[in-house]
């Protein structure tokens, strides 16, 4: 592959790009990485290659452009796509080079130098000051450090700091067997290990051109639907505990532990870690389909009778309505994911879009989107998600009963797990829905190793919208906000 | 209002009886692998089974042949299933995936001289803890985490594991604190934060590493540290003692660089049986011949 390598290149690149999103696609990422250098001419020495991923219909495309070898920057994609403000700002921290004209540029994942750490303030005015919280925060929480400058009551500006927790995943994936690299990729982001271990392991399927078998795509979903449950009912836990409802937040809790429970019996990992491999499964699940029936009926009452009455407690929605108003025309500028966007009539799904593994055999609707785009709006997709996964349980359930009795055998060798899937080079994305909404990587392979892996969480590129939520709220409002978004600190500073 | 009352009259008995009494799903799902069986006719390749670098087989001058570091098992079961003669998967949280006082503790099977220092640490935990009062009180931080830890230390304060039952409480402040409860593997960023909350602590005051990430680094330290079990386990006294951080220079091997642990608890995520565990100890509430102590 020959790119053109030049900075005009870019330019016109983010023009394109600019055009086609405005057209309707959706931004869904910016990476970075060095041109390996026997892949190229070596002799110019090592160019870096600007990526960008488009969602468009039933694919993501890929953009690239290299910039000149040594080149100290290139013409910012930010001030055209607004969406990529995040990540030009991770490209800076990792290369160093110099997005010209982005809006700020300040150090994201990587641990700033000294003087990052006089606290900014945006706002003047008589009597404003910052009220730092984190990086440890109250309660058992994960690390990250929010910056609010407030005159009192009111939240004129928010300010995140998420370097504290990165870990240094990308390059961790750099020389990795695509075996081994399926787990890392269920420890990027824990809360939604079954999604990046489903995004991480399409990329390498499309690489190496393999189908897993269909029992495989049914025990994906299986465990892809139990964590989107478990974090859905996570979030209600959260929002009735920020609310003072202690009995609810315990009702809720006991539910999130009985699903965890579930999956531990079906796998052994209360996470579904070591389910989803390069080519399918590692096994089937450990419960009868009958059994698993049984327990996904007696869940969903449990779950949905205290939702209702969650829903049906005034004290609590007050709390909720009008609380960190996503715009729709801002969640569709920025391509807003998962139960965030679907708040704000933005609905990116990857499972009904760009459907994989046992999804389109069973027929997966778009659930109805909200306009609202306030914390009880985010909370209501959750609840239309949850009765769906239920649903979508019972149907694997049952099909999963049509395997056992051997009706697979011949369709696939006698009901394996998994297909061969050992490619040597190559590159790819994968994509799956995660709780969180849609998880992206971009993999490299060169002789069987990865020499290159992007994993973009949708907490990555929605996190930035909490910038955008606090009109008119007061401190008070905080928690509700952050509970609703459902978002995961690992998974943003990987 | 009314509504959720009622309702929680009706949720019945949901707590765990546990550590009084056993508790039917303590085991119920796999802890880090065991080596269950000296006798390898041909320990070749064993090592290469791990992708955490956590086995290593007949190298050195060790009498054992084969060996596995319980701190930096990510559970991925590859040992067990290649090898099913000589590995195998532990059940769960009170059997042998027990916390451990010092780091060797977690090197499978225990060299005597192993034993010997275990007993030392116990000695020395005993003392600092018979200073601490009936309620406890712990602070949590997450020094670089991939979330789950969270979830799980989460579960303890919910109704069922229940950690006021047993006078164990988390607190906001670290000057009430008598526990430190860290979790992730130790990152540039958290290194400050951390040692800033461990030092804001008054003495008595014991640290907990839950997980394996938190113990060793966990898959994310492996490789840069290849040095394999007989190796692994710097000082477990010292907080100087900092892990590898070779390739990305983003995380050091487990948060024992920045605060001195105490009690090491593997998993990958930790459950949260095991963290209990590893508190009860912490804080001298299990009696000596506990066999979840080693
Ligand atoms: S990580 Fe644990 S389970 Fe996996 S091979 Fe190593 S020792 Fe065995």
């Amino acid at each position: 592959m020959t790119l053109p390598a030049s900075e005009t290149g870019a330019a016109e690149l983010w023009e394109k790009l600019a055009a086609r999103i405005a057209a309707g696609d959706r931004f869904a990422g910016l990476f970075a990485a060095l041109r390996s250098p026997h892949s190229g001419d070596a002799a110019a020495g090592a160019a870096l290659v600007l990526s960008a991923h488009v969602a468009a219909g039933a694919g993501i495309d890929t953009m690239q452009v290299a910039l000149p070898p040594g080149a100290a920057g290139y013409p910012a994609l930010t001030p055209l796509v607004g969406a990529a403000f995040w990540y030009e700002r991770v490209i800076h921290d990792q290369f160093g080079v110099v997005p010209r004209g982005h809006p700020r540029l300040a150090p994201l994942v990587l641990h700033g130098s000294a003087e990052d750490h006089a606290l900014p303030r945006h706002v003047a005015g008589y009597g404003m000051f910052t009220i730092p919280h984190g990086p440890v925060r109250s309660g058992v929480m994960e690390s990250i450090e929010y910056l609010v400058e407030t005159p009192g009551e009111a939240i004129p500006h928010l300010n995140m700091r998420v370097f504290y927790k990165h870990r240094g995943i990308e390059k961790r994936f750099e020389g990795m067997s695509a075996a081994d690299g399926v787990l890392l990729a269920e420890r990027a982001e824990g809360i939604a290990s079954v999604a990046h271990a489903l995004a991480y392991c399409h990329a390498i399927e499309r690489i190496a051109g393999c189908s897993p078998p269909e029992l495989a795509g049914l025990v994906r979903v299986l465990h892809a639907e139990l964590e989107r449950i478990a974090n859905h009912v996570d979030v209600a836990a959260k929002l009735a505990d920020a609310a003072g409802l202690a009995v609810a937040a315990a009702r809720f809790a006991v539910h999130k532990e009985r699903v965890l429970r579930l999956v531990s019996g079906l796998c052994g990992s209360r996470f579904g870690r070591g389910v989803v491999v390069p080519g399918g499964v590692s096994a089937r699940p450990r419960m009868s389909p009958g059994a698993l029936l049984t327990e996904l009926g007696r869940l969903e009452k449990a779950v949905m009778a205290d939702a209702d009455s969650l829903m049906a407690t005034s004290s609590f929605l007050d709390r909720l309505r009008t609380t960190g108003p996503l715009t729709p025309a801002r969640a569709r500028e920025h391509g807003a994911l998962g139960p965030i966007g679907r708040a704000s009539g933005f609905s990116a799904d990857a499972r009904t879009e760009r459907p994989y593994d046992a999804y389109p055999s069973l027929g997966l609707l778009p659930v109805r989107a909200h306009e609202t785009g306030d914390a009880l709006a985010r909370l209501a997709v959750r609840w239309d998600e949850v009765v769906q996964s239920f649903d979508l349980l019972r149907r694997v359930a049952r099909e999963l009963a049509g395997t056992a009795a051997g009706e697979l055998a011949g369709t696939d060798g006698g009901g394996a797990t998994a297909a061969a899937c050992e490619p040597a080079a190559g590159r790819a994305a994968g994509w799956a829905e995660a709780p969180q909404g849609e998880v992206l990587y971009d993999v490299t392979l060169e002789d069987g190793r990865i020499s290159r892996c992007h994993p973009r969480s949708a907490s990555f590129h929605n996190l930035v919208l909490m910038h955008d939520v606090f009109a008119g709220d007061i401190l008070t409002d905080f928690p509700f906000i952050e509970a609703s978004f459902g978002l995961s600190v690992a998974g943003v500073a990987l | 209002m009314s509504l959720w009352a009622l309702r929680g009259l009706r949720n019945g008995v949901v707590t765990t009886k546990w550590p009084k009494r056993p508790d039917g799903y303590a085991d119920g799902w796999r802890g880090p692998a065991v080596v269950q069986n000296q006798d390898v006719a041909e320990p070749v390749g064993l090592g290469e089974l791990c992708p955490t670098g956590a086995i290593s087989a007949g190298a050195g001058a060790s009498t054992r042949a084969v060996r596995l570091d319980q701190g930096r098992c990510i559970l991925c079961g590859r040992c067990a299933e290649a090898r099913p003669d000589v590995f195998a998967w532990s059940a769960g949280a009170t059997g042998s995936d027990a916390a451990a006082l010092t780091r060797e503790g977690l090197v499978l099977p225990h060299l005597p001289e192993d034993d010997e220092a275990i007993g030392a640490a116990r000695a020395r935990l005993r003392e600092r803890t018979a200073a601490l009062r009936r309620s406890v009180h712990v602070r949590h931080v997450d020094g670089g985490s991939d979330g789950s830890e969270e979830w799980e230390v989460q579960a303890l304060l919910g109704p069922v594991y229940d950690i006021h039952r047993l006078g164990v409480f988390f607190t906001a402040s670290p000057r009430h604190a008598d526990v430190l409860l860290v979790t992730g593997a130790g990152s540039a960023g958290m290194a400050g934060p951390l040692r800033a909350t461990y030092e804001a602590m008054p003495d008595p005051r014991v640290v907990i590493a839950a997980g394996a990430d938190a113990v060793s680094g966990g898959l994310l330290s492996a490789g840069l540290n290849s040095a394999g079990p007989n190796s692994a386990g710097p000082d477990s006294a010292g907080p100087d003692s900092a892990g590898p951080d070779g390739g990305s220079a983003t995380v050091m091997g487990g948060v024992s660089g920045i605060v001195p642990v105490d009690v090491w608890v593997p998993g990958s995520p930790p459950s949260p049986f095991g963290i209990l565990n590893a508190l009860l100890i912490a804080v001298g509430r299990l009696a000596d011949d506990w066999k979840g102590a080693r």
